[in-house]
């Protein structure tokens, strides 16, 4: 079974629904504005017959140390809300992507301090030029802005500055 | 390398000996990367192995630069690209481990020299910040062209994992070009280093790239190495040229590291990626 790829595969019954809006809670551990559900993380959520419940959650990028924070929360929340077998499996494929991150999302992390996604996900071929849209300040809206560096504070952000209010800032890459 | 551990309590707690309060985390992840795959054959297993052990080894140098790197921002990149190699390494283990009962972390630190499978470029040692760079830049060339043609695998777990993989290696060649483009082109004791890293690492690439008997087994699954090298030539000689540098002549290593024979650097390197999980087996932390 392949899981679909799509950005937030929300289940059909209505007992499945229940735990996934609980698990749909769980936020980043370093951008606690972002649900997981928000990112795309949350994959999929099943509730078997004797109650054991089933998450599925994919890692942003492969080495991200916050899957395993969430992955904890997860449990403790659907346990909190009385599942008492949970279990949380890793899965890779569909490969995650930032295309997921819900339009709320990218709301809430402009308004956090931090600039959404630019563009969409792409692999480029050898040899091809990354093309990168203009980047907009988070506090001033200003796409007057640099990439000091391309890899910042966690393994999905870059860092960049603002040429007009002269403030630095994180920029979620297009993955 | 994580901090969920196999180990069970029993064994656990035969090892809590004057060593403090060691806990196993009770949740671990799944034994599956992709819903519905099966184990890997023994022969996809060692080939799991090999990518596993490239991407292990060269994470675990890179480490060593975070606080030593030339300006902050080389700390984080270095440190990101060796957690996003490290990433890629716990997928392959993961999946090369379940074949025997072994987990990623049974294989990362219980292993000596002559079991790992790691190609000596992943070795060679950090150096000068030009010898990482000259190191990254043949390296992220080659995952790159790997990943993008393992997506095709026939082995569903493998073809996910380069899936993955392939996005984040793209940013890490991005990184190794501009910074050969910077260091060649800038002062002549940069590009003085720049030269010498280049040719330093260059016996290391043939390898990459040498057929083994394990391939022609593994027919649809694996990548034909040697099918890789005209991609990584065609990649590589345009930034060369516009970094005004020539492709380095000279001896090739006689490589050897599919067949577990290693040069002394390796040991060093696991000398100090092991230590601590040996002095206290089945720690988590």
């Amino acid at each position: 079974m392949t899981l679909p790829s799509v950005a937030r595969p929300r289940p059909v019954d209505e007992a499945s629904r229940r735990a996934w809006d609980i698990a749909a809670q769980v936020v980043d551990p370093e951008i606690p504005v972002l649900t997981i559900e928000d990112l795309g993380v949350l994959r999929s959520v099943a509730v078997g017959e004797g109650g054991a419940v089933t998450v599925s959650l994919t890692p942003t990028y492969s080495g991200c140390p916050a899957l395993e924070a969430m992955r904890d929360d997860v449990t403790s929340a659907l346990r909190a809300a009385g599942y008492a077998d949970v279990s949380v499996d890793l899965v890779l494929a569909p490969a995650w992507t930032t295309d997921w991150m819900s339009e709320e999302g990218k709301a809430k992390l402009q308004e956090y301090g931090i600039a959404a996604p630019t563009g969409h996900s792409s692999v480029r071929p050898s040899g091809a030029v990354r093309l990168q849209l203009a980047v907009k300040c988070p506090r001033c809206s200003s796409l007057n802005t640099r990439e000091l560096a391309r890899f910042g504070s966690t393994s999905c952000k870059a860092l960049y500055e603002c040429r007009d209010c002269l403030e630095p800032f994180d920029y979620f890459k297009v993955l | 390398m994580t901090g969920t551990n196999t180990a069970d309590a029993a064994t656990n707690a035969d090892h809590d000996h004057g060593h403090g309060h060691v806990e196993v985390d009770s949740v671990t992840l799944s034994a599956e990367l992709v819903e519905g795959a099966s184990v890997a054959s023994h022969d996809v297993a060692e080939y799991a192995l090999w990518l596993g052990d490239d991407a292990l080894i060269i994470a675990q140098q890179l480490g060593w630069w975070i606080s030593r790197a030339p300006e902050l921002e080389e700390d984080v990149a270095l440190g990101n690209i060796g957690l996003d190699l490290l990433g890629h390494a716990r997928s392959l283990l993961h999946y090369a481990g379940a074949e025997s009962g072994r987990s990623e972390d049974d294989l990362a630190y219980w292993r000596d020299e002559p079991q790992f499978r790691s190609a000596h470029l992943f070795e060679q040692p950090n150096g000068d910040f030009a010898h990482t760079i000259a190191r990254q830049f043949i390296a992220a060339h080659y995952l790159f062209e790997l990943y993008t043609r393992l997506q095709a695998s026939g082995d569903a777990t493998l073809a996910a994992i380069a899936a993955k993989s392939v996005k984040e290696v793209d940013y890490h060649r991005d990184h190794s070009v501009q910074w050969i483009l910077r260091l060649s082109l800038g002062t002549e004791e940069s590009r003085r280093r720049m030269i010498t890293a280049l040719s330093d690492l260059w016996p290391y690439v043939e390898e990459l790239f040498a057929d083994e008997p394990l391939i022609d087994r593994l027919e649809g699954v694996a990548v034909r190495p040697s099918s890789l090298r005209q991609a990584f030539d065609d990649a590589i000689v345009p930034v060369l040229a516009e970094a005004e540098l020539e492709v380095p002549r000279g001896f090739i290593s006689s490589g050897g590291g599919r067949g577990g024979k290693h040069s002394e650097n390796l040991g060093f390197i696991l000398a100090e990626m092991q230590v601590l999980a040996r002095a206290h087996p089945g720690a988590s932390w």
